[in-house]
């Protein structure tokens, strides 16, 4: 096992991991962060998202040894209960979630779209989201809180 | 506001008030009276409530959240009724050891039987305090009011609950005698009050079961049989000890697992250990292409749901049609997590599982396992969405066969993607025959139906007659599940909504119960009631149309009652329904109603598709919805139930369908069973027709039937192809397109 040095929501970590370690895992289970969330491993559903330098990425196929060194952003970087991100105060002022098991990947992929496209149209922004996957039907409603996370910032 | 939070995993306790366990699981007295709701199988108040000293106040409920918001809206009935802010409520739900044994969290059934316990027991909680409250105050009861656990006497003197609550007070039999608030006084229920548990989902907190984190832990991971006939030809279990982290490798029979220090540890060591298995691979399921004509050769169970005979005008035609659907799968987001931990004795063991019966699993858990049932506590932390009996169950029972091999140790275990979806029980699939006749006045005067399927309710529960946990089939000393059997009508569950809610003079509705596991199946949503609404509602439109009337006009024409008809007209006004317009090849709408199960909640829906006639897509362009749900306790919550059904019914009637060869199932991750993606969900309108003197009825599963049958009478509006065989993907509707 290596000591590696990562920027997490603006902090350096050091962990204790080989190097081809999923990020996901060290960030749940090293860093205690429960953000990102196992969903399926393979990078198909989304939930696990982070950002990496700004990009969304798929923190369950990303390795550690991979993104050493870079900045990287979890959900509790964005805001916390007390301190909300507007993207989080929209998705509560939606009641934007079911189980909430995919909210994560939501919010991040959310994130990173209003980064680099602050107006989205609703059909962008279920074109950014079609690759995050919901099993409960919350779709309207996630679209929504993108839509009043735009709307009052 | 308290969420149900778990405070501090590791704390053995929650309460600050000592619970006597004994009291959750009260034996009833001889011939006891019967009591509303859950309240007649846990009739104690203190096994409901707790008043503190301190301002706060406890609600126990057996009942779960799995992502419907079902606590949050049992904690308004307590708050309505006890006159407090519902801010002042911790909730406490599903504990073996803390929590009244309310069975399954399941059909819909948290507000009809949960709810109704607790509205009773809190009205009399504070008939009680205001009996306590009129002695110190010397005021009659009756002239007492309560603002926020403020009691005051008209002459202004007050007391508030906090200073009446001492111990013992709530320890008493429920009566039931103190009738609940009527509707029109209420002010919390019926409101949009925000789901408890939103703020810690959007912002990572622990909430999840996948989310503790206890001291000491190590992960577990299964290595299942690659199909369920496949036996254990070898394994070579030592090469896999040898790898970094692995605390222990297990085996019973062909139950296979690993336990490592660390996750990434034991997920390269369930690689490494099935590559060390050699098994069977035999042929024993039937060709998927054959699957419905298979099952019907298959020994069945017959039962007739509804049989009814009358006069009634002569037949003048007869229209019959067989309709099919294949398995579907729970699918959810997050695989399936427990956490198990043995005392360094091995004599007890802890259970933190998402299971929707904390009680049910703690029996078959512990028949498995030789442990007596007061060892076993089962505390329930919340999972991703379950949709019905996924795997939450299984893995639970997995996470303790390995905990049991390092005592002392907890171990926690998520399922990777293919356990999911290779072994969870799914819902069956399932054939739907049926014939009616028409006067020649065009009204139906007799239906005949017939419906195949495997069992949909082969959950834990009952240990003596066999064990539905699918580890233990696995093990060296094999447990087999029970004989499935057929639930009773009116809910039924293969039949269920099976018996149309329509007037017919003559019918006959017969359930044909397959007891082989063809597939695993058990609960999803809606049990049958897809299926059934689906061939219901789409034959109802076959006879309109024979009977050349307007699909919605046919329908009223039949049904007597009266919710049923104003949910039909109130969804044809919303969606500006009119008679007689004709799809253009390409564009249709269709209709589709149903009672759930029934006995609930009535939903009719109306959607507008378009079809890609060149590649046989359809996509579902708007979507409309009108619901009565009796008494609405939270509309917004509602309404996330009512439009989250529809959109899971848009995926399985468009994406879903277990896939399988003669070996193995195939459908192993999302790219082999895809589901709905944003682009592809279309906006829903519902209305909620209120009813605040009738009972609140379950929502999560009343519009997916509806939602289904309406998309399958718009496809044939729009292109004249009555497609009776599920699922509509593009392949499949490009092939009948072509057919026809
Ligand atoms: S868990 Fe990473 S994409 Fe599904
Ligand atoms: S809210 Fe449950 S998966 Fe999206």
């Amino acid at each position: 096992m290596a000591a590696i040095t990562l920027t997490v929501n603006g902090s350096s970590r050091q962990v204790e991991a080989e190097a081809d370690t999923p990020l996901l895992y060290v960030l749940r289970n090293d860093l205690e962060l429960n953000g990102p969330r196992f969903g399926c491993g393979l990078g198909q559903c989304g939930s696990c998202t982070v950002l990496v330098e700004g990009q969304p990425t798929r923190s369950c196929i990303t390795e550690v040894g991979a993104v050493a060194g870079r900045s990287i952003t979890t959900l509790e970087g964005l805001g916390t209960p007390d301190r909300l991100h507007a993207l989080q105060r929209a998705f509560i002022a939606e009641q934007a979630a079911q189980c909430g098991y995919c909210a994560n990947g939501m919010i991040m992929a959310a994130k990173a779209l209003l980064d680099s496209h602050p107006e989205p149209s609703e059909p962008e922004i279920r074109d950014a989201l079609a690759s995050y996957l919901c099993r409960c039907g919350t779709h309207n409603r996630i679209v929504a809180a993108v839509q009043r996370a735009v709307r009052e910032g | 506001m308290n969420a149900i939070t778990r405070r501090g995993f590791a704390s053995g306790l929650l309460l600050s008030f000592a619970f006597a366990p004994a009291l959750a699981q009260q034996t009833t007295p001889v011939a006891p009276r019967r009591l509303p709701g859950s309240l007649n199988t846990n009739r104690r108040l203190d096994a409901w409530l707790h008043i503190g000293a301190d301002g706060r106040v406890t609600v126990c409920t057996g009942k779960v959240e799995i992502g419907q918001g079902a606590v949050t809206a049992l904690m308004q009935i307590a708050a309505e009724e006890l006159d407090i802010l519902p801010g002042r409520i911790t909730m406490v739900s599903g504990d073996t050891a803390l929590t009244p044994d309310e069975g399954v969290t399941s059909g819909s059934q948290s507000m009809e039987m949960g709810g109704t316990a607790l509205r009773f027991a809190a009205a009399e909680a504070r008939a009680i305090l205001l009996e306590k409250a009129a002695a110190r105050l010397g005021a009659p009861a009756a002239h007492l009011r309560v603002q926020d656990g403020m009691v005051s006497a008209p002459n202004g003197n007050g007391v508030s609950y906090w200073a009446l609550a001492e111990a013992g007070l709530l320890r008493r039999e429920a009566t039931a005698s103190v009738r609940p608030k009527p509707p029109a006084e209420h002010t919390i229920v019926g409101q949009p009050l925000p789901r408890l548990d939103i703020p810690a989902k959007v912002t990572g907190q622990a909430i999840y079961v996948q989310d503790m984190r206890l001291p000491g832990m190590l992960f577990g991971r299964v290595v299942r049989p690659p199909s369920y006939a496949a036996q254990l030809l070898g394994v070579d279990l030592d090469s896999v000890r040898k790898l970094p982290g692995v605390v222990a490798v297990v085996r019973d029979g062909r139950f296979l697992g690993v336990v490592a220090q660390r996750e990434e540890q034991a997920v390269k060591a369930r690689l490494a250990l099935a590559a060390a298995a050699r098994w069977s691979l035999p042929s024993a399921l039937p060709v998927q292409a054959d699957l419905h004509a298979h099952l019907k050769t298959l020994k069945h169970d017959t039962t007739t749901s509804s049989e009814k005979q009358a006069e009634a005008a002569p037949v003048a035609q007869r229209l019959q049609a067989s309709f099919t659907k294949h398995y579907l799968a729970h699918a959810s987001i997050g695989p399936s997590c427990a956490v198990a931990q043995y005392a360094a004795d091995s004599a007890s063991l802890h259970v933190w599982s998402h299971t929707q019966g904390v009680f049910p699993l703690r029996g078959d858990m512990a028949k498995v396992l030789g442990l007596p049932l007061d060892k076993l506590r089962v505390t329930h932390v919340q999972g991703s969405g379950c949709y019905g009996h996924n795997g939450a169950d299984d893995v639970a029972l997995d996470a303790a066969l390995l905990a049991r091999a390092v005592p002392g140790k907890p171990v926690k275990l998520q399922w990777m993607r293919d356990d999911e979806f290779t072994w969870e029980p799914y819902n069956p699939a399932m054939v739907m025959e049926v014939s009616a006749g028409l006067s020649a006045e065009g009204r139906i005067v007799d239906w005949q139906y017939d419906v195949f399927s495997q069992g949909h309710n082969n959950r834990p529960g009952n240990p003596a007659r066999g064990i539905n946990l699918m580890p233990a089939w696995h093990l060296e000393q094999p447990h087999t599940p029970p004989y499935p059997r057929a639930t009773p009508q009116p809910a039924g569950a293969g039949d269920r909504n099976a018996v149309p809610l329509y007037d017919f003079p003559n019918q006959k509705v017969l359930h044909h119960l397959i007891p082989e596991m063809v597939l695993r199946t058990s609960a999803l949503r809606t049990l049958g009631a897809y299926g059934n609404v689906f061939a219901i509602e789409s034959f109802m439109d076959e006879l309109a149309e024979a009977a050349g009337q307007d699909p919605v006009a046919f329908r009223l024409e039949h049904l007597r009652d009266p919710r049923g008809r104003a949910v039909v007209e109130a969804a044809a006004r919303l969606a500006n329904w009119q008679p007689g317009t004709r799809g253009d090849g390409s564009h249709g709408r269709g209709f589709g109603f149903a009672k759930y199960k029934g006995l609930s909640c009535y939903v009719a829906c109306v959607v507008d598709i378009e079809v890609d006639r060149a590649t046989g897509g359809i996509r579902v362009a708007r979507a409309f919805a009108a619901a009565d749900a009796g008494q609405v306790i939270n509309p917004d919550g509602l309404r996330n139930q009512i439009d989250g059904g529809i959109v899971q019914a848009i995926s399985w009637t468009l994406k879903e369908a277990v896939r399988f060869t003669p070996e193995r199932v195939t459908s192993q991750d999302w790219d082999s069973y895809p589901i709905l993606t944003f682009p592809e969900v279309p906006q829903v309108q519902t209305v909620l027709l209120n009813q605040p003197d009738q009972p609140p009825l379950g929502s999560g599963e009343a519009s997916q039937g509806p939602a289904g049958a309406a998309i399958a009478n718009a496809l044939k509006h729009a292109t004249g192809l009555r497609l009776r065989a599920l699922p509509y993907t593009p392949d499949r509707v490009k092939a009948a397109l072509e057919r026809s």
